[in-house]
């Protein structure tokens, strides 16, 4: 059985999840007090103690689909013949099953009606069912091809027809419903059934992605399938090639790391400043002097708010990374107050009243767009003049306590990089920090000047990801 | 020595928490069940207002406990978790002290160490939650909720109390738990809290419910509503928290909903009752045009 488990904790960590020792003893632990034959309970068992943030949630679920489910195994407990793995039946429960026994014949029609009704309903049974004898009946492996769920997801969803069955079911909804089951007139009836409709066909592709992962799993064994479906996590994906979907994730995980980041950079004055008297060691102080409290005793200070000036290239060649960049600077503003920031490409305009004003992030990036002020002459980044002008209009608001941080790619395109200015600026502040989301071994090439600037920073970081962008915070404790 | 259970099996959680009137699944109730076997606090993240407060209140009326509640804060510190020492107390009885002093007596250095150990004792020790929960002779349960307010000292704190179940105090020794009470310690991820903590409690992800249960949570709580506007509530509700908003609608906001509804004597959705209503549902004016957008808007071509 641990086998089995230390089996499932390899992969889930190939696919980037970070499970300790301590978290597989738990897991081993809860399996031992639930029923194995309840899939849904190992499930719940195995992701409370293994998975640990929201984020990991759906690659575990591959994973754990790969190793734990196969309903394809009629009256056989899924869980129970993995952990078994002594059992010298395995080989011969695993091999044939789905795949040549009893197989019956499924009539297109008949699936298709089953389909229309599970789209419709949204039924899980039905959605399962519908993607089981989808895939026994479009999706049969060919033995030539290389592992890919994708290929077989495409060939089943188009013999299946899904797109002219949801037309369909939104044409009927229009003509079948009664009026006295509607809800509202026809717009509002619409948008609902057609949303619904929508959530349900997702399901159903995702149930079919399932189950012929699981048919993969019978073919070519779970290793295989599963080192074909890695993907990177949020947390590694790349600024510069992000989906719209995988920014809305990582939007979700900037704002802790926005906390994290401005407290680490919040200076602790200790020994300077003195905290709210404390009570408990005066008094206890009191005692050497007869109980007359004469030296009052404080607490330790609060570590002071932190000073944050970004400076943030928003040019073409980062765009991607520009609305990233923009996301973090608002997640930090929003929860600070000492933050100010600034953008620029040849020109530069702070925008700190921009984020102070915006209701919302898309807000925010829609007004840095339309009213900041950033190009002075051609508009392609010149860190040179974008510079100077920062140095000119906020350099003298800079103190011992600020931290600048820059975000470009320090692609000058070939304008002199003046870095005697960073250099004067760094020594007016606490200290600076560069993230650069290029790839390290891009740095210097072409018009890349970011050589020129590392001596006068405190840090130069590639910062592509989150999890890079996890590092430089965590490297800033 | 075998514990008793208070949870036979998976199902019995279930069932004794929807006698409370708390509506959770499987794989809520798996994990409920597991800390109690496991002994282990169970960490519950989630969008706000999804119910993981009201799942530790839930879980303690269902075991008859008492809940003891530490509501945390930026600032919170060991002496509002664990314990203070009641130093008016203490002060008076110095004060006493130094009367009987000035009455003539001569205090030595010895008599000041007694009173030292005097004051420092349990009556003058003021318990806080965590000490009060694991000190505890009655059943407890101990919801930390809201633990990502607090700044990772105190966060280090709890995870050693939770860990270690003893609290060592200066002046007077360790002090040995009494029993290991269920704890639930809520977060609204609005930082990260540390590896070590995670891999000490079992996770719980609260998502918000699907349609039917989220049916059935509207039916308990709002017993006034019909199943036909209960439905259309919950549908309505789906769309919403399928778009792309700054802030989804709640299982609280739902309920607020419903209730309005029913008291603005609305029977079934409409345009007019959902747009005038929305603000209910929704926070932000960009939100609320969107949704209303989406919900109410005529779509140029049925997509499919
Ligand atoms: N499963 C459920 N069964 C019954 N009622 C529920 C359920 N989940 C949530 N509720 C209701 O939703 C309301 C909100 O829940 P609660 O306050 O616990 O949310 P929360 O997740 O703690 O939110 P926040 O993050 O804002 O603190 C509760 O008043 C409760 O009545
Ligand atoms: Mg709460």
């Amino acid at each position: 059985m641990l086998d089995v488990l230390s089996g499932f904790v390899d992969e889930l960590r190939a696919s980037g999840l970070p499970v300790s020792v301590t978290e597989t003893i738990d897991a081993a632990d809860a399996l031992s007090v639930i029923p194995l034959d309840d899939v849904a309970a190992v499930r719940a068992c195995l992701s409370t103690t293994l998975v640990k943030s929201a984020d990991h949630e759906v690659a575990f679920g591959r994973v754990f689909d790969l190793f734990f489910s196969r309903r394809g195994l009629p009256g056989i407990p899924s869980a129970e013949i993995l952990i078994e793995t002594e059992s010298p039946d395995v080989e011969e429960i695993f091999v044939p099953g789905r795949l040549s026994g009893n197989r019956r014949a499924i009539d297109p029609r008949e699936l298709r009606e089953r389909a229309r009704r599970a789209l419709a309903s949204g039924d899980e049974e039905l959605l399962t069912q519908t993607a089981q004898q989808a895939v026994e009946l479009y999706g049969s492996v060919e033995s030539a091809r290389p592992v890919g769920v994708a290929y077989y997801l495409q060939k089943t969803l188009r013999a299946l027809d899904v797109e002219s069955i949801l037309s369909q079911l939104l044409a009927d909804a229009r003509s079948g419903t009664e009026p006295g089951e509607r809800i509202g007139g026809d717009a509002m009836h619409d948008n609902l059934v057609r949303s619904e409709l929508m959530r349900h066909a997702d399901a159903l592709r995702e149930e079919i992605r399932r189950e012929i992962a699981r048919l993969l799993v019978d073919e070519r064994g779970a290793g295989a399938v599963a080192r074909s479906m890695r993907r990177p996590l949020v947390e590694d994906l790349d600024f510069m090639h992000a989906s719209a979907d995988d920014l809305v994730a990582m939007r979700r995980a900037i704002y802790p790391l926005a906390r994290i980041l401005a407290s680490r950079l919040a200076h602790r004055r200790r020994h300077r400043r003195r905290g709210p008297l404390d009570i408990r060691a005066t008094i206890r102080r009191s005692l050497s002097s007869g109980g007359v409290p004469l030296e009052p005793r404080f607490r330790r200070p609060h570590p002071s708010r932190p000073e944050i000036f970004v400076l943030a290239d928003v040019s073409g060649s980062v765009s991607a990374f520009a609305r990233f960049t923009v996301h973090l600077v608002y997640a930090i503003a929003e929860q600070f107050s000492n933050v100010r920031c600034a953008v620029f490409i040849d020109g530069v305009d702070e925008v700190t009243g921009i984020f102070r004003r915006a209701a919302s992030i898309e807000e925010a990036i829609a007004e840095v767009g339309a009213k900041a002020d950033v190009v002075d002459a051609h508009g392609h980044s010149n860190y040179g003049s974008a510079f100077r002008l920062f140095a000119q209009r906020y350099g003298p608001s800079l103190t011992k306590k600020t931290n600048l941080i820059i975000l470009g790619d320090a692609r000058g395109n070939y304008h002199s990089g003046e870095s005697e200015i960073l250099q004067s600026l760094r020594r007016r502040a606490h200290r600076v920090f560069w993230l650069n989301p290029e790839p390290r071994s891009y740095w210097g090439t072409g018009d890349s000047i970011i050589g020129e600037y590392a001596p006068h920073c405190d840090g130069v970081f590639e910062c592509r990801t989150l999890r890079q962008l996890k590092d430089f915070v965590d490297r800033l404790a | 020595m075998t514990p008793a259970y208070r949870f036979s099996d998976i199902k019995s959680v279930r069932d004794a928490l929807a006698a409370v009137g708390y509506l959770c699944d499987d794989a809520i109730a798996t994990v409920l069940y597991l800390a109690e076997r496991l002994q282990k606090p169970i960490l519950v993240e989630g969008p706000a207002g999804t119910g993981k407060t009201e799942l530790a209140k839930s879980l303690a009326l269902a075991l008859s406990s008492r809940l003891i509640r530490l509501q945390c804060y930026e600032g919170l510190d060991e002496s509002k978790v664990l314990y203070e020492w009641n130093y008016r107390k203490q002060l008076l009885r110095i004060q006493v002290e130094r009367n009987e002093e000035d009455a003539g007596r001569e205090a030595h250095h010895d008599e000041w160490r007694r009173i030292e150990g005097d004051i420092f004792s349990e009556e003058f020790l003021l318990t806080r939650p965590v000490l009060e929960a694991i000190r505890a002779d009655d059943p407890v349960v101990l919801l930390i909720d809201e633990i990502d307010r607090v700044e990772i000292e105190t966060e280090a704190l709890l995870l050693e109390v939770l860990s270690e179940y003893q609290v060592s105090i200066a002046e007077l020794g360790t002090v040995r738990a009494r029993q290991i009470p269920p704890v639930v310690l809520t977060s609204n991820g609005t930082r990260e809290l540390s590896e070590a903590l995670k891999r000490r409690c079992l996770y719980l992800y609260l998502d918000y419910p699907s349609q039917e249960r989220e049916r059935e949570i509207v039916i308990s709580k709002v017993p006034e509503i019909s199943e036909r506007l209960a439905d259309e509530v919950v549908r309505v509700i789906g769309l919403l928290r399928s778009l792309d908003l700054q802030k989804h609608p709640s299982i609280s906001e739902t309920l607020d909903w419903a209730r309005t509804l029913i008291v603005l004597g609305i029977e079934h959705l409409d345009e007019a009752a959902t747009s005038s209503t929305m603000n209910i549902l929704l926070k932000y004016r960009e939100d609320i045009d969107r949704a209303q957008r989406e919900l109410l808007g005529h779509a140029s071509k049925p997509r499919a």
